[in-house]
């Protein structure tokens, strides 16, 4: 069943490439000055869109080929960062249901993809990934990680569960450069 | 494969790329380069030079590459830790000395950090300096003969990670353990790490004349990982900054165990006062065994001194020598802006950089603010040294170089990127992606009071879709920015030998100049040398058959040897009496365990042959030399051990 899905998404994943570069090689030209258009060019080019049908699919791909996650596709979109996604790493991201998003209030998703929004979008995004490869039951070792936009979040172990930032894991999937453990809820950062 | 299962999908996607690269070319010809004139600034016309030389170090090569800038041309690699049959270092009789350790001949290393030796905090150009990682080793390369000259082991070490950073005037390369581990070694448990194990700090002194290196003291700290280290410069002159991680004193699974801590440090030492200290009898010497292999320019020679010992400082004999500076994150990059007024901790597994300020440090030091100890050394407060934060927006900080305008420049692996701030403001003044996860970066003259600002190399780890591929084995891909704008400019890529780490710039017009041509015959020292072809002979000692051999276009005096045995050791000790710049010349001989010898004029190289047939085996020059290359050969008759056969050869026909 995942195995089809993310032979589905490697389909989708060489279309989106192929018209994100698309865009990308075009906003470049005309890229000069301006700091937010540097920024965008440098988010749409990179290892994200190497055509590779070879290896291990990872992070990111699985995240794209995966019909529960467009949410966090869009998102991570929107806050260009796709190319932190296929990094080396290795990368432990915890991705959040297309339910889960849907449990937020009402109005929140769509607020935090306008392009206003895009920093703290990215500190949202970024709280779901941790520099490490743990499985599900080697994460019952830890009590806290520490996450990608700076802030720790806490591990708990309740019977056979384990929950991140209150997210409990309800699936755990291989990647070429770490692993992703999808989760029920978003994890607010917490603030500070 | 997957694109039989959907093979519309896939075509029509093939389609798309089809389409789109056309599009891709047209617009990066059109808008690329040459709006950009990017081609011109890394054009450098036939016969031309390049304005900068690069020393980008070979990583798992064990060597060290020249490269020139801005065009990413390589001119050399330069064998330092590995053997290199290229030339015959590490194979040759005169250069098998310098790879001795006390764990025997060891062909290999780990070539991490380069750095170009500096007078009054500026890049002088006497020599370069790099690091082994793997066997601690320090090495010493002269920058006028591009060639090794002296590598010194460092005992109490493993994986010499945070080296070889030069201080202000060369007066010490410091050198830094990144593994502790039990001073002196013994057989003890692994889990009895914690409080067990020692990280040392090694101070090597350089002989402000010849360069010659010598452990003057080495400090032994407690047991964390001493990742990387730069110098004070200016006004934190005399202060040396290591950053560590795993100051939890995990044992094992270092991936989880070292990350527990919120922050690590940097650990600030005074080595002016120790320096003092031990200047006054302070230390204690410890019996030790390592190598300090010496070549002699004027014998062409390496040798091997087994040294015993070396001496030890306990930081807390030395009050207000060491301090403990709290940094977040696993800390990788410690780098130091040329004023010495900041000290950059790069939290590897951060997105922010933390910017300590000296004077903030020295005022804390003075109103004795510490938070706490470890092992007895004061730990600062964070909040009191800390000078501001970049707030970076990037992932994964490890690295970063300065131009001298007030602009430093960090990479960012995670997020592959190079990020421009503001010293003083920590403001992000631009960002520029690198293709793929930067390591480290490098400015010429980077680590000096004086950068030479107009370029930046970003040295990258991973390489994918950059060039042709070639395999799963692809070399690593470095690329240069034009800095000299608000916006730096990407220019060029250019593909890199081995995983180059760190790289050292400096001018062409400081090193150009000085660069040898050739050895002069006249001050050859070499026992085995033949300054003159009627000088050249074959001897016997016992079942050693010494043959001393001159070469020049185009022929070896003597070509033809008789009397070789099966069972004698055959030395060809080869003096090149050309004195022409550029005209070396080779030798092989059939059945050699060994490589060629590369000879530069004015040079004597020797080389091992131990026959194991009976017969007439030919020698010959291996570099061509000459229109008649392919005449300069000769003969050695090997006869049964049992032959009564005398000695003879053939000079000149005679």
């Amino acid at each position: 069943m995942k195995q089809s899905r993310i032979k589905h998404g490697f389909a989708f994943l060489m279309l989106l490439a192929v018209f994100c570069s698309c865009k990308n090689e075009n906003t470049q030209g005309e890229t000069t000055n301006t700091q937010t258009k540097a920024t965008t060019s440098a988010s749409q080019k990179g290892q994200a869109f190497i055509a590779d049908d070879g290896s291990t699919p990872n992070v990111l791909q699985i995240a794209l080929g995966s019909p529960d996650h467009t949410t966090l596709v869009a998102a991570v979109q929107a806050a260009s960062l796709e190319n932190v996604l296929v990094n080396a790493g290795p990368l432990m991201v915890f991705a959040p249901t297309n339910e889960a998003f849907a449990a937020l209030p009402e109005g929140t998703v769509e607020d935090l993809l306008k392009p206003k929004n895009k920093d703290a979008l990215a500190n949202i995004l970024k709280h779901h990934v941790t520099a490490g490869n743990y499985s599900k039951k080697f994460l019952k070792k830890f009590t806290k990680l520490g996450q990608a936009n700076d802030q720790d979040t806490t591990v708990e172990v309740i019977g056979d569960d384990v929950f991140v930032g209150g997210a409990k894991i309800i699936a755990s999937i291989k990647a070429g450069n770490g692993i992703v453990h999808v989760v029920d809820k978003v994890i607010v950062p917490p603030s500070n | 494969m997957r694109t039989y299962k959907h093979p519309i999908l896939s075509m029509f996607g093939a389609l798309l790329i089809l389409t789109s690269c056309g599009d891709n070319n047209s617009n990066s010809a059109s808008s690329g380069a040459l709006n950009s004139s990017a081609a011109e600034k890394v054009y450098v016309a036939p016969g031309e030079q390049d304005e900068f030389y690069a020393f980008l170090s070979g990583g798992y090569s064990g060597n060290l590459m020249v490269y020139g800038l801005p065009s990413g041309r390589m001119f050399k690699e330069i064998p330092v830790f590995s053997q290199f049959p290229t030339n015959g270092y590490g194979y040759s009789e005169e250069t098998i000395p310098m790879l001795n350790t006390s764990h025997g001949f060891i062909p290999w290393d780990d070539a991490h950090h380069p750095d170009i030796s500096q007078t009054n905090g500026e890049l002088d150009g006497r020599w370069i300096f790099i690091n082994g990682n793997n066997t601690p080793r320090i090495a010493r390369i002269s920058l006028t003969t591009f060639e090794t000259e002296e590598i010194i082991e460092v005992p109490n070490s493993a994986g010499n990670h945070s080296s070889s950073f030069v201080t202000e005037n060369t007066e010490y390369v410091v050198a830094g353990t990144r593994f502790s581990v039990p001073i002196p070694q013994r057989d003890m448990a692994i889990d009895e790490y914690k409080g067990n194990f020692k990280g040392s700090l090694s101070f090597i002194s350089v002989d402000p004349e010849h360069g010659h290196m010598d452990i003057k003291f080495q400090i032994l700290m407690p047991g964390f990982n001493y990742d990387l280290s730069h110098p004070g410069r200016g006004k934190s002159h005399g202060w040396f900054f290591f950053t560590t991680y795993n100051t939890e004193e995990a044992s094992t699974l270092q991936e989880v165990n070292s990350s527990q801590n919120d922050k690590d440090f940097i650990a600030a030492v005074n080595w002016k006062k120790i320096e003092e200290y031990v200047n006054n009898g302070g230390g204690t010497m410890m019996p030790a065994n390592y190598a300090h292999n010496v070549y002699d320019e004027a014998t062409h020679t390496g040798t091997t001194k087994m040294k015993k010992e070396v001496l030890t400082v306990d930081p807390l004999k030395v009050p207000g020598a060491v301090f403990f500076l709290p940094t977040p994150k696993s800390p990788h990059g410690c780098d130091v802006d040329p004023s010495g007024a900041y000290i950059i901790g790069n939290g590897k597994l951060s997105a922010d950089l933390t910017v300590h300020s000296f004077d903030n440090m020295i005022a804390a030091i003075e109103n004795k603010k510490f938070d706490g100890e470890a092992y007895g050394i004061p730990i600062l407060k964070f909040e009191d040294v800390l000078a501001g934060t970049v707030k970076s927006g990037g992932l994964g900080p490890l690295h970063t170089e300065f131009d001298g305008k007030g602009n430093a420049y960090t990479t960012f692996f995670i997020s592959s990127e190079v990020v421009k701030w503001k010293l003083g403001t920590w403001e992000v003044i631009d960002r520029k992606p690198t293709f793929y996860s930067v390591g480290h970066l490098m400015i010429p003259g980077g680590n000096s009071r004086k950068p030479f600002g107009k370029y930046v190399v970003a040295l990258n780890k991973i390489t994918k879709d950059r060039y042709l591929p070639t395999g799963p084995e692809m070399e690593h891909s470095a690329q240069i920015y034009d800095i000299t704008g608000e916006k730096m400019e990407l220019l060029y890529d250019f593909p890199t030998h081995g995983e180059p780490h760190y790289a050292a710039g400096i001018p062409a017009s400081i090193l150009a100049p000085n660069s040898k041509k050739i050895y002069r015959l006249d001050e050859n020292k070499h026992p085995y040398a033949v300054l003159s072809p009627d000088e050249a002979r074959v001897e016997r000692k016992g079942n050693e058959v010494h043959i001393y051999m001159s070469t020049i276009r185009s022929h070896f005096t003597p070509d033809n040897i008789e009397g070789v045995k099966i069972g004698d050791k055959v030395f060809f000790h080869i003096t090149n009496h050309e004195q022409d710049f550029d005209v070396p010349h080779g030798f092989s001989i059939i059945g050699q365990n060994t490589s060629e010898l590369l000879v530069m004029p004015g040079q004597t190289k020797t080389s091992v042959w131990e026959p194991k047939k009976v017969g007439v085996w030919p020698f010959y020059c291996t570099d061509f030399c000459s229109a008649l290359h392919q005449e300069m050969q000769g003969y050695v008759r090997v006869s049964p051990a049992n032959s009564n056969i005398e000695i003879s050869y053939s000079l000149d026909g005679e």
